[in-house]
C-alpha cells in the first residue's frame, strides 16, 4: 500500500506540474457547468439530474474523451523512455505500480469533481436541494469514471505510443458508453444486452438517485477486470 | 554472490542469449565485454529480473531471480542501458521517490542521500529537472539511484556510454572506488574499460559466452608479444627449419614457435610468442649471427585485449595470423 501511494504521489504531481490537470479542471467547470446551468433555469427545477445523467456536454460525456487524455502516458510513457526498466527492476510488484497509477488518475478526476461541488452549493442556495440524489450522482460519476480510467489504463499498458494509447482508449470509452443511444438501431433481441454492457444505462440508474448494488458492481467488475488486464500487460515480459 | 545457470532468452527466432551460465564471486568487478547486440544487455536485464528467461537460471544472493523477482531485486542496484530516468522530476526528489520504493527507512534517509550524492558529484545538482542534465550527470543520477539502498551488488550497463573522455575517467574512478567494497558487473565494448576497472572479463558473443577470465590472462593466452621474423640462408644455403626452430625456442621468455611463411624461395618464417618482461629480439639476432644466416625482417606485434577480443568475437584468426 505504501508504495501505491509512492508511485500515486509521483504521477498526480506529473499532471499538476503539466498542463494536463489544469485543462481537465477548466473543461469540466466550464463546459459541465455552462450546459448544466442553461438547462437548469430552464427546468426552473432545484437538482443535478440533468448535471449526472448522460447527456451532451455532461461531466459523464466528457469523460469519455478526458479518461483517455489522462491515462493515455501513464504507462506508455514508461516504455517510449526506458523508465519502465527502473520502475520494474525496482522490488515492487506490478499491482502496485497499476494500482498507483490508477488511484493517481482518479484523484485527478475526483478533483475536478469536487470543485464542481460549488455548482451544487450554488443550487442549494437557490432553492431546496435534494441532496440524496447529489450524492447518488457523485458516487454513479466516480464510478463511471474509474471504469473509463481502468479501461484507458490497460490500453496504455499495452503500448509504448501514447497516440495509440489515446485513440484506442477513446473509442472504447466511446463504444461503451454510445452504444446505449445505437440501440435502436440494433434488432430488438440485442436490446437487454446492450443496456447490460452500456455504461451510460447504469449511470442513468445513479443519476436518478437509486444506489442499485447492480449498478456498482457493474462498475466495480469492469474496473477491476481492466486493472487485471492492465497487471498483465506490464507483467508479460517478466511473469 | 551472482549464478547463471544455462540463461537463455528467445525473442521468436532471436536467440539474444543462448545458455550463458558463469558465476561471480563477492567482491570481483566484473566485466561484460562484447560487441553490439552480443547479448549483453539482455543477459543483464535477466539478472535484475525486467526479463523471464525461456530457460535456465539466474541466482542473485541465492536467490532465483524468476521465482522470487522482488526479494532478488532488494539485493541488486542496477544501472539500465542509456540510464533510463524520470526528466520530468528533480534529482533530490527522483532520488527520495527510489528509496522510497527501495523501502529506505525515513530516519537517515537524507544523510544518505547526501553521502550518495557527495559521492556521485550531484550536490550541485540536487534541485535541477532530471530532464535538463547532461548526459554526464544523467550517468551519476543513474548510479546514484543504483546506491540508493546499499546494494552489495551493482549491475551498471554500459556506465560510461556518451560520456567525454573526462566524465568516462571520473566514472570509471567511481566504479573501481565502489568496487572496492561491492559487486559489480559492468557492461561495456569500450576494451580500456575492462583493462582500467575489471577484476575479471567475460566475453559475449551471439549470445554465448566466449571467454571467461582476468584481463591479464586473457591477453596472456595469446602471448605479451609475438615476434615476426624471415630469415635466409646465406649466399643461398638450405636451411634446416627444425634445427632454427629449436634454437629460437630456447631462447629466454619465449614460449612457443610456430612456423609460418616466408617471403619467397629460399626463406623461411617463423613467428615467436613471448612473455615477460624481457625482449627476446636482441637474442634472436645474436642466434642468426651464430647460425650463420641473414635476418631479413624481425619485428615485434603487440598482442593486446583488442586482440583476443576480436579473435574470440569474429570466429577467426588474429589479423596478419
Amino acid at each position: 500500500m505504501h508504495n501505491v501511494m509512492t508511485i500515486a504521489r509521483r504521477e498526480l504531481r506529473g499532471y499538476f506540474d503539466s498542463p494536463i490537470a489544469y485543462i481537465v479542471i477548466v473543461t469540466f467547470l466550464l463546459v459541465a457547468g455552462w450546459m448544466y446551468f442553461s438547462a437548469l433555469f430552464l427546468m426552473d427545477r432545484a437538482d443535478m439530474r440533468a448535471f449526472f445523467s448522460p447527456s451532451p456536454f455532461s461531466p459523464s460525456m466528457l469523460l469519455v474523451i478526458l479518461a483517455p487524455a489522462i491515462t493515455m502516458r501513464l504507462i506508455a510513457e514508461e516504455r517510449k523512455s526506458g523508465t519502465i526498466e527502473l520502475l520494474t527492476t525496482l522490488p515492487i510488484r506490478d499491482i502496485e505500480v497499476v494500482l498507483g497509477k490508477f488511484a493517481a488518475a482518479l484523484g485527478l478526476v475526483c478533483t475536478a469533481l469536487a470543485l464542481t461541488l460549488v455548482y451544487a452549493i450554488s443550487v442549494a442556495l437557490m432553492g431546496s436541494l435534494d441532496w440524496g440524489p447529489v450524492v447518488a450522482g457523485y458516487v454513479g460519476t466516480l464510478l463511471f469514471s474509474a471504469t473509463l480510467l481502468g479501461a484507458g489504463l490497460w490500453i496504455s499498458a499495452m503500448t509504448k505510443n501514447q497516440i495509440i494509447a489515446f485513440i484506442v482508449g477513446f473509442i472504447i470509452c466511446a463504444v461503451l458508453y454510445f452504444v446505449y443511444w445505437l440501440q435502436f438501431f440494433m434488432p430488438q433481441a440485442l436490446a437487454p444486452l446492450v443496456e447490460f454492457i452500456s455504461v451510460s444505462s447504469h449511470l442513468d440508474n445513479l443519476a436518478r438517485g437509486v444506489i442499485d448494488s447492480r449498478d456498482v458492481i457493474f462498475y466495480l467488475t469492469l474496473t477491476a477486470g481492466s486493472l487485471i488486464l492492465a497487471t498483465r500487460a506490464l507483467s508479460r515480459q517478466h511473469a | 554472490m551472482v549464478e547463471a545457470r544455462g540463461l537463455k532468452k528467445h525473442f521468436g527466432q532471436t536467440r539474444a542469449v543462448d545458455g550463458v551460465s558463469f558465476t561471480v564471486s563477492r567482491g570481483e568487478v566484473v566485466g561484460f565485454l562484447g560487441p553490439n547486440a552480443a547479448g549483453k544487455t539482455t543477459t543483464m536485464r535477466l539478472l535484475t529480473g525486467f526479463l523471464r528467461p525461456t530457460d535456465g537460471q539466474a541466482f542473485v544472493s541465492g536467490i532465483d531471480v524468476a521465482r522470487e523477482r522482488q526479494l532478488a531485486q532488494t539485493k541488486v542496484g542496477y544501472l539500465p542501458e542509456n540510464a533510463p530516468l524520470y526528466d520530468d522530476m528533480m534529482v533530490l526528489d527522483f532520488l527520495n521517490f527510489v528509496a522510497d520504493l527501495r523501502g529506505v527507512p525515513a530516519p537517515g534517509r537524507n544523510n544518505r542521500l547526501r553521502q550518495i550524492c557527495e559521492r556521485c558529484g550531484l550536490m550541485t545538482r540536487l534541485g535541477t529537472d532530471i530532464g535538463t542534465l547532461s548526459k554526464g550527470y544523467r550517468q551519476r543520477v543513474g548510479l546514484a539511484q543504483a546506491m540508493v539502498h546499499e546494494p552489495d551488488l551493482l549491475i551498471l550497463d554500459e556506465p560510461t556510454s556518451g560520456l567525454d573522455p573526462n566524465q568516462i575517467v571520473e566514472i570509471r574512478e567511481l566504479i573501481k572506488d565502489l568496487g572496492r567494497e561491492k559487486t559489480v558487473i559492468l557492461s561495456t565494448h569500450i576494451l580500456q574499460e575492462v583493462t582500467a576497472t575489471c577484476s575479471r572479463v567475460i566475453i559475449i558473443n551471439d549470445g554465448r559466452l566466449v571467454a571467461d577470465d582476468t584481463p591479464e590472462a586473457l591477453t596472456d593466452r595469446d602471448a605479451t608479444a609475438v615476434i615476426r621474423l624471415v630469415v635466409r640462408g646465406k649466399n643461398g644455403a638450405v636451411l634446416d627449419a627444425l634445427k632454427l626452430q629449436q634454437a629460437f625456442a630456447g631462447l629466454r621468455g619465449v614460449r612457443a614457435v610456430e612456423p609460418i611463411d616466408g617471403e619467397g624461395e629460399g626463406t623461411l618464417g617463423f613467428r615467436l610468442r613471448a612473455s615477460g618482461p624481457e625482449d627476446p629480439r636482441a637474442d634472436v639476432f645474436s642466434t642468426a649471427v651464430a647460425q650463420n644466416i641473414v635476418l631479413l625482417d624481425l619485428h615485434r606485434e603487440r598482442v593486446s585485449l583488442e586482440d583476443t577480443f576480436r579473435r574470440l568475437t569474429r570466429g577467426h584468426g588474429v589479423p596478419n595470423a
